[in-house]
């Protein structure tokens, strides 16, 4: 490692908040990237099959189907 | 060849096609992300002016260069669907928009946070910062764009000619360093003579531009089976695999 300790890593001679900070707000968009078209296609599929459902029951599914 | 075309234009196939690709290249890119960033982060020397501040440069560069490519892939994906009416280059070219939108946003953030340090600002109207804010409005745009009509095939014209229109930014991008000569610096990797950047340094970040192209990949895949299932809803092919998601 090029840092003698953890706490110099962090520190960083100083500029830690802006290379840690950036780095953060990376992993936090590349983590959107990934997680939103995942969790929007979840949901989609479980619409869906709900969706399927009711009209498989029928005129009585209606009725405790929150439609 | 033509088999091929065939296939890419085949919803079902692609959706299953993309679910394969992804099983394998999102943990890939998930690796090499972690590898890259702790390598630029903890075992790269410091930088001999600018010290520790220039280890933004192992996520702003890639995400920047694959900002850019990512918007001759989403341009090239509009002509496509303008010009062969290809239903599937225009799901590409809707998925590819917010997943650029993220890498520019990237770009600029990490690009103002290493400014505070280095240049003593977070922010100047620089032509390169100027033509990468434009970018992000363009990805952008082609988002809002999409949302604004009802009409799909309108919606999917539209954006495929403000994509194309937009290209004209991207030259403006890559050479504003040499055409308006400000904070930027210029190119240190070159395709053809020394690059001015040593190894040490110069590994870490082609693996974090592979990773980031890797992960755009990614994005425009997964974003491109969410399109896909939603478009299709009302077909065959999705009632089953909803059927068969049930059934486990």
């Amino acid at each position: 490692m090029y840092f003698d300790s953890l706490p110099a890593a962090l520190a960083m001679e100083g500029h830690g908040a802006y290379v840690w900070g950036s780095y953060l707000v990376t992993i936090a968009v590349i983590a959107m990237v990934v997680m939103v078209p995942v969790l929007r296609r979840r949901r989609f599929l479980r619409q869906l099959a709900a969706q399927l459902k009711r009209a498989q029951v029928g005129p009585v599914g209606q009725i405790r189907g929150e439609s | 060849m033509w088999p091929i075309f065939h296939k890419l234009g085949s919803p079902p196939w692609l959706y299953a096609i993309a679910g394969v690709i992804l099983r394998w290249l999102l943990p890939i890119t998930i690796l090499a992300l972690i590898t890259g960033m702790t390598w630029g982060l903890l075992f790269t020397p410091a930088e001999r002016i600018q010290g520790n501040s220039y280890r933004i440069i192992y996520i702003h560069v890639p995400a920047a260069v694959v900002a850019l490519a990512g918007y001759y892939i989403m341009a090239l994906a509009g002509a496509v669907s303008l010009i062969w009416r290809m239903k599937m280059a225009d799901v590409a070219m809707k998925a590819a928009a917010p997943v650029g939108a993220a890498f520019t946003f990237i770009a600029l953030v990490t690009g103002a946070v290493w400014g505070k340090p280095t240049w003593g600002t977070w922010w100047v109207w620089d032509a390169r910062i100027t033509s990468m804010l434009i970018l992000l409005f363009l990805y952008l745009g082609v988002v809002a764009l999409y949302e604004a009509f009802d009409n799909k095939e309108a919606a999917a014209k539209a954006c495929a000619v403000l994509s194309l229109v937009g290209m004209v930014n991207i030259p403006i991008i890559y050479k504003s360093v040499d055409w308006w000569y400000a904070l930027h610096q210029g190119a240190t990797i070159k395709f053809t003579g020394e690059s001015s950047i040593d190894s040490s340094m110069l590994y870490p970040l082609l693996l974090m531009i592979g990773a980031f192209y890797a992960l755009f990949t990614c994005g425009l895949l997964l974003n491109m089976r969410a399109e896909l299932l939603q478009r299709e809803a009302r077909t065959q092919w999705v009632k089953k695999l909803v059927a068969k998601a049930g059934d486990k």
